[in-house]
């Protein structure tokens, strides 16, 4: 069985597989390497991943689906995490999902009409002291209120990703 | 090259957001700037484990701490303080509102804080194995290789009394000498760095703030027990921990720290990093092995422990980063040293995490059988907003609340236990009386329900089923029924689940229930949340003595179901409302009610 489109994976990728190959319990380490590339896991590298690896699809899937971090479908150009840990809760970590369902009709686990950003919920980003936070690619924002949200989306906007990152 | 100043800048994760890192670079070009170079050295070290006001800057020798520091503060850093010996003070820190959260080493009994596991952490550059070494870095590893035997670290250890810290307690001396005494080719040993607990982030810090520490003690570990091959399993979600982990084993092979033949002794290990993928249950051992050999992280029953039969099939010695971290120290100072500290059965310190509705969050190490009154009154500064105290959450999803009432009580592991809470990983959330306890119990219930792996029959159905009775109660629709069975099918739970994951998770339901039924109850009875949390069982009004009609709620109500003209009273449509609370929140005069 093969998958429609075949995406070319880079020569990163295909060095990290062959370096990783023998060592026994290397698919997780693999995965991550392929999402660090795609941002995902798209079928038909998982495809390529199971024919280098020698392992079964099935196994992959059943990697992939077992674990958070994994996505199987693509996220929106950025990415909002809203920490939803205890002092997050606490201090009113759901009010920002509400907000930002309102605000970019996107709730958790989806992505913006747009495409420009999905909404995900992370436990705990380790820094309670700044209750309620949430990252945008990975920049912190801590301290936040409902009212501040429109600004700091502002800052992404129609950014794309390698500016936002830069 | 002495230096007549250190200024250290905070590089923990929640300051690296708050642009830490263009802090110490102006600071590094001021100093350079105002030729003060060869007299002052600057910089990065791990979190201070003190979050709220970041980032934050300390200068020695004279422990002057600033917080909120902006890039363009350096000038005056540099000028005013380090040249003319006079701090700024609009930076500074008010000591008079926080003296304990930020200790430098200080004697048994003189603080009520202690840092033995985070005695480095934001004091030496975590990114330079020349900081760990200056500080007795690798001196314990040195010891044990060519001073001790196997045996003789196995018996300090007992005579430390050192128990693990990731939340079971169970005396490390004993993993260790089972893993020792075991005949095998190849042992393993494993550091658990997959801190799952939503809302506590000691591990983090470490791992950030000290990596050597674990490498050393892992190293130690393998000579005991005779692995030559470590695993840190790390959350993914920690990249700064892991970028900084991976840099210091670099650092430890390039110094034969790491690697063959030891310190030029016969022995040999090496360590590697595995990433976690956002999975809760890995956190439990024998799921976090399955995890590291690649799998899904289904937990298996034990025995045989992983002591015995571990990571592939292998004898392996697994222990909570916190737990690695005393370990040198235990080796160096001696376990009697590190036995006299704390009660007598929890010896040693703890690192809480210690968030929520008190006015100084952030990471505290304090010795076992400290009150929890201390640590919320005085090393935390009391509760936030001058509100009620109500009750402290431990041991996260695993773990219950602790009450007004025992605030006085000598904390250790038994102590908690006996309350109906765990010690777990160290997370110390504070609640006041805004907090819903039926809430809460429900937060921790979607947590487990969402973590359980599903192998189990007790766990995933138990738990989905006290979720749904809970989640009743919470919207007024639970009847007294549900308070029994909530209490049958926590029973069942605890004794029949697979792995601590569901042995455990009916510990919040069970708790809140314990304390507060008389909050339950009025879900029940009455219809009313008492802390104006639930959402279905508030409704909100107006004011018509109050109101003036400004019509800011109006414009603000996300459904528009409040009417009115302007300069007339509004009314709120109660069958339309959504109670998200947006007019409450907004409404400049008081009119908006809520009960
Ligand atoms: C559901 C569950 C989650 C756990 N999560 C962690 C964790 O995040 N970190 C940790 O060190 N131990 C965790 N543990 C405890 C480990 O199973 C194990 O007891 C511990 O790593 C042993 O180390 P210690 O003796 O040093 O505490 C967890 C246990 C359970 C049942
Ligand atoms: S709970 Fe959100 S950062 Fe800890």
């Amino acid at each position: 069985m093969q998958a429609e489109t075949k995406t070319e994976l880079s020569p990163g990728l295909l060095e990290f597989i062959r370096q990783w190959k023998d060592k026994p319990g290397n698919l997780i380490m693999v995965l991550h390497r392929v999402q660090q590339e795609y941002r995902y896991v798209p079928r038909d590298v998982a495809f390529q991943v199971a024919a280098l690896l020698e392992v079964p699809l099935a196994k992959i899937y059943g990697v992939i689906t077992f674990y958070h971090l994994f996505k199987l479908k693509q996220p929106g150009r950025h990415v909002i995490a809203v920490c939803m840990g205890t002092a997050c809760y606490l201090k009113g970590g759901e009010d920002l999902i509400r907000e930002l369902e309102t605000l970019i009709g996107a709730g958790v686990n989806t992505v913006s009409p747009d495409g420009e950003f999905s909404v995900e919920v992370v436990r705990c980003l380790g820094c309670c002291g700044l209750a309620p936070v949430l990252t945008i690619d990975g920049e912190v924002f801590g301290n936040l209120t409902k009212a501040q949200l429109p600004d700091v989306l502002a800052k992404y906007q129609g950014k794309q990703l390698a500016a936002a990152t830069a | 090259m002495a230096f007549k100043h250190y200024v250290m800048v905070c590089g923990g994760e929640g300051c690296e957001s708050k642009h830490a890192l263009a802090v110490h670079d102006a600071l590094l070009k001021e100093v350079r700037e105002q030729g003060v170079e060869n007299e002052v050295q600057v910089l990065k070290t791990g979190g201070f484990g003190f979050c709220g006001d970041c980032p934050a800057v300390q200068v020695l020798p004279d422990q002057t701490l600033y917080v909120g520091v902006q890039p363009g503060d350096a000038a005056a850093i540099v000028t005013q303080h380090l040249k003319q010996g006079r701090p700024v003070a609009r930076l500074v820190f008010d000591a008079a509102k926080n003296a304990k959260m930020f200790p430098a080493d200080v004697p048994v009994g003189h603080q009520k804080q202690l840092r033995i596991v985070l005695r480095n952490c934001g004091v030496i550059d975590p990114e330079k194995i020349g900081d760990y070494l200056a500080r007795d870095g690798y001196a314990a590893l040195e010891k044990a290789l060519f001073k001790m035997k196997p045996e003789d670290v196995i018996e300090e250890l007992k005579k430390a009394g050192l128990r693990g810290r990731g939340g079971g307690g169970y005396p490390t001396w004993q993993k260790w000498l089972f893993t020792k005494k075991v005949a095998s080719e190849q042992k393993y040993i494993i550091c658990n760095a997959d801190e799952g607990d939503p809302g506590a982030y000691m591990d983090r810090s470490t791992l950030e703030g000290d990596p050597h520490s674990i490498l050393e003690a892992m190293t130690i570990a393998g000579y005991t027990v005779g692995a030559s091959q470590g695993y840190i399993y790390i959350r993914a979600e920690y990249p700064l921990a892991i970028s900084r982990l991976n840099l210091a084993i670099a650092q430890a092979r390039e110094l034969g720290l790491l690697g063959k033949g030891i310190l030029g002794s016969g022995f040999d290990f090496d360590i590697e990093l595995r990433l976690g993928a956002g999975a809760f249950v890995c956190g439990e051992e024998t799921a976090l092995i399955t995890s590291i050999e690649g799998n899904r992280g289904m937990p298996s029953p034990r025995p045989p422990y992983p002591a015995v039969r571990g990571l592939w099939e292998k004898p392996t010695v697994i222990n909570n980063v916190e737990t690695w971290a005393a370990i040198p120290v235990i080796l160096l100072k001696g376990g009697e040293w590190f036995g006299k500290i704390g009660t007598a059965t929890s010896k040693g310190t703890k690192v809480f995490a210690l968030t929520g509705k008190v006015n100084n969050c952030g990471l505290i190490e304090v010795p076992m059988g400290i009150t929890l009154r201390e640590i919320i009154y005085e090393i935390g500064g009391g509760m936030l907003k001058g509100k009620a105290f109500k009750a402290v959450q431990t041991g996260g999803p695993s773990g219950g609340v602790i009450t007004q009432d025992y605030l006085d009580m000598p904390i250790d592991y038994e102590a908690l236990a006996q309350l109906g809470s765990i010690m777990g990983s160290g997370g110390m959330i504070v609640m006041d009386e805004d907090d819903c306890m039926v809430d809460v119990s429900k937060f921790y219930l979607d947590f487990t329900v969402d973590e359980s792996c599903g192998k189990c029959a007790p766990c995933r159905i138990g738990g989905r089923t006290l979720y749904n009775l809970v989640d009743k109660i919470s919207k007024g629709k639970g009847s007294l029924n549900d308070i029994e069975q909530i209490r049958d099918i926590g029973l069942a739970m605890r004794k029949a689940s697979l792995c601590g994951l569901g042995q455990t998770a009916p510990n919040p339901a069970i708790s809140t229930l314990k304390y507060f039924e008389a909050e339950y109850l009025a879900h029940i009875n009455d219809k009313k949340c008492p802390a104006g949390k639930c959402r279905d069982l508030l409704t909100f009004f107006i004011l018509p003595e109050k109101c003036i009609g400004c019509t800011l709620c109006a414009r603000r109500c996300p459904v528009n179901c409040i009417a009115g003209e302007r300069r007339a009273v509004h009314t709120i449509d109660a069958a339309k409302c959504i109670k998200c609370g947006e007019c409450y929140q907004v409404c400049k005069f008081g009119a908006v009610e809520r009960t």
